[in-house]
């Protein structure tokens, strides 16, 4: 019993002051910090996102240059994508839930769980250098050779991206061996719950494919402060290269991004829809699945970059394998709820959220994975809605939803139901009218990244601005209505997985529940 | 006679095999991502040699193939050196002395230091040719065009091998100091372990690195 106190939210109290925090090798704790710390990362990247639809409210100059425009939406694709997504679920929920599923005291290494943590500071901090530098326009692609001889801080920036990428190879390194070495005695691989299987094939992936980022980047370091020529046409080099070597692990990050949002979702949709997961292994074998794929498709982001139509048909044929795993989950989340108790609480509206956000993002993603209707939307605003689908409508939502579900865990304290409801309906509604005007724009031909548009597009992109408002506002209330229950403190009378079959172990204050792994009796 | 400090396990692992399996399975993996950054530079490596068979050919003449054989003979000892001592901390009994085990790290560190060295005649003379990473090189010896491709990738494959070199060399000197200490007996020897996998690794790397660079062309 004396392990089980552990589990307690006493963690928080552990030890005082800011050093307490800073040096601490709790899985716990470092979890909490990394969730306020992507949070952040989230507002700002959400500002600049702000910022950029206020610019597009008309055509031409609103409130800021083009050059300001660029450098915008530069730092909002690299604080989302490098920053906030990647390290989201696995680094803030993951590393609060992952022992405790799998009934171990800690991480494997907790020092170098701690290490991760540090350097993905590290890693921010040296990123927003680039932005009080001179900023960034070159995209968070840094395509080449516009990236290795454009001035302002791009090596700055990418060194930033660079070290980020050590962090998450850190901590899905820790997730592996943890999932593999640490489990409590007969709890098997098909006994973890699915959020498990979901870290460890995101595990998987940031283990194999952040390395190649990191080369790739080096280069691209190595191009701007010696020209050493082998991505720039100009010296010699191949410019499409970069693009394999980038996409190569951006393709995959895709993955990276999705898979714990995914894990997320399985547990979320059991314990509000009261029933046992459906299709069990199918949803675990689908991660490893959907992970083995995603090194094989990284092509379809080249289709108009000159590579060979014959590599265009076979990787628009391996992308279309994707929506096989991907529609498997869906089906067996879909089957759950059928004839489940559904109860709507918060976590449940985010849930079902990004049941409908993304299967909207994946189908229309089979569109783009084909290559014909691909050199019509390539670069257009079709592909901007569709991926925002899947990683804001996909991962990010699923993140909230995670968040509401483990909230009372992780500080044993009850947000308001009312405005959390109330933020996750606001959120739904903004994100659609951002969003969904997109794909009409990019389908009529609104290129993406652009700082001025024909006229004719005027409304639909105002309509679209709107929408992004009705999400800040969404976002601001969920913040505050979380934040005002940590004020408020006090023990949450009655939690939202309070129903849920716990795995038996005593669980002091709010219960984890883990119903995906009852679901085996 | 050395005193030997008794091995305690991390509180959350439950024994010290869990310990010693997980640490393993941690270094094996850490390789894995090795290997995957170092396959970049052989893939840039593979495009440009297509790219341009003739001047590859060329240039890659401009290298002393017997320098790198000899750099080539100093890293495989050191591999053995090394293997030798992780034998030796696994042997080694608690509460007996492990000069063999601090011979042994020694030596490999001694090697990697010789690698290092001959490796810095090699730069330095081609640095004195103008032979020099990117748009610093100003060699006029070779005909074919884009040659500043060849150089620029074997600087940055070398280069990256070498601070490889150098912070297994801090590894392994941090091992050492331990060792020293008696940390390391038959029960306990982890570090030693694990240090040497990694060791391994920049020696195998360098096994594919001589033969593309110096002899394949």
């Amino acid at each position: 019993m004396q392990d089980n106190a552990h589990h307690d939210v006493a963690y928080l109290h552990d030890g005082k002051g800011l050093k307490s925090w800073l040096f601490t090798l709790d899985h716990k704790r470092i979890g909490v910090m990394y969730l306020f710390g992507v949070l952040i990362a989230f507002a700002l990247g959400g500002t600049f996102a702000l910022l950029l639809r206020t610019e597009l409210l008309t055509p031409g100059k609103t409130f800021v240059e083009a050059d300001t425009y660029n450098r915008f939406y530069t730092l909002h694709g690299a604080i989302m994508v490098f920053i906030f997504i990647i390290p989201s679920i696995p680094s803030a929920l993951g590393n609060f839930v992952l022992p405790l599923h799998l009934g171990a005291k800690d991480v494997a290494f907790p020092r170098l769980n701690l290490l991760s943590f540090w350097i993905w500071g590290i890693g921010t901090i040296l990123a927003l250098l680039a932005i009080v530098l001179g900023g960034v326009d070159t995209g968070w692609t840094f395509y080449t050779p516009y990236s290795s001889n454009v001035g302002g801080a791009v090596t700055m920036m990418t060194f930033a991206a660079f070290v980020l990428g050590f962090s998450s190879i850190l901590t899905g390194l820790n997730f592996i061996v943890t999932v593999h070495k640490m489990r409590a005695p007969g709890m098997g691989f098909f006994r973890m719950p699915l959020f498990v299987w979901a870290l460890y094939a995101t595990a998987i992936l940031q283990v194999m494919a952040t390395p190649v980022l990191g080369i790739t980047l080096m280069l691209l370091m190595a191009e701007r402060l010696l020209g050493i020529g082998i991505f720039d046409p100009a010296l010699g080099g191949d410019p499409v290269l970069y693009q394999h070597f980038f996409w190569f692990y951006s393709h995959p990050a895709v993955y990276i991004m999705i898979l714990p949002g995914m894990g997320v979702i399985s547990e979320l949709v059991t314990t509000f829809s009261r029933k046992n997961i459906f299709g069990y292994r199918a949803i675990a074998y689908s991660s490893l699945g959907i992970g083995i794929i995603s090194f094989l498709v990284w092509g379809h982001h080249m289709f108009v970059s000159g590579q060979s139509a014959y590599a265009g048909m076979v990787f628009s044929f391996l992308t279309y394998l994707v929506a096989i795993p991907t529609a498997i989950k869906v089906v067996n989340w879909v089957l759950t709820m059928y004839k489940g108790s559904i109860s709507f609480d918060t976590p449940m509206l985010w849930n079902l959220s990004f049941l409908i956000l993304f299967t909207i993002g994946g189908l229309t993603g089979i569109f783009l994975g084909s290559m014909g209707t691909d050199v019509h939307l390539h670069d257009t605003y079709f592909v901007v809605a569709h991926f925002h689908y899947v990683m804001m409508g996909g991962t990010a939502i699923a993140f909230f939803g995670g968040i509401h579900y483990w909230w009372p865990k992780m500080f044993g304290v009850l947000y308001k139901e009312g405005p959390g409801k109330l933020s996750a309906i606001l959120v739904f509604i903004g994100f659609n009218i951002t969003f969904f005007t997109q794909f009409i724009l990019g389908s009529r031909g609104m290129p993406r990244r652009y700082y001025n548009y024909v006229p004719e597009f005027q409304t639909l992109h105002q309509i679209s601005t709107l929408g992004s408002y009705i999400l800040g506002v969404g976002f601001l209330i969920m913040t505050f209505n979380l934040l005002s229950s940590l004020k408020r403190g006090g023990r949450p009378p009655r939690t939202p997985g309070v129903r849920a079959r716990s795995s038996g172990r005593r669980r002091p204050a709010p219960p984890s529940p883990t119903t995906s792994t009852t679901r085996r009796r | 006679m050395n005193t030997i400090v008794k091995h305690h396990h991390a509180h959350h692992f439950a024994s010290a095999a869990q310990e010693f399996s997980a640490a393993k399975m941690g270094m094996w993996l850490f390789l894995v991502t090795e290997v995957l950054l170092f396959s970049g530079l052989f893939l840039g490596y593979a495009v440009m040699k297509t790219l341009y068979p003739e001047m590859w050919h060329e240039a890659s003449h401009h290298l002393d193939w017997k320098l790198g054989g000899l750099n080539t003979l100093v890293l495989i000892t050191s591999s053995f050196t090394m293997a030798l001592a992780v034998n030796a901390a696994q042997t080694n009994k608690a509460g007996e002395k492990n000069a063999r085990l601090v011979g042994l790290l020694t030596a490999t560190i001694l090697l990697a230091g010789c690698f290092l060295v001959v490796k810095y005649f090699e730069y330095s003379h081609k640095f004195h040719d103008g032979i020099l990473p990117g748009a610093h090189y100003t060699y006029g010896g070779i005909n074919a065009p884009n040659a500043h491709l060849f150089f620029g990738l074997y600087f940055l494959m070398t280069g990256l091998h070498g601070f490889h070199v150098v912070v297994g060399m801090g590894v392994l000197t941090w091992v050492l100091l331990r060792a020293k200490k008696g940390h390391f007996y038959s029960e306990y020897y982890t570090p030693v372990e694990v240090g040497g996998l990694y060791w391994h690794l920049v020696d195998l790397i360098w096994i594919y690195l001589f033969p593309l660079l110096y002899l394949v062309g």
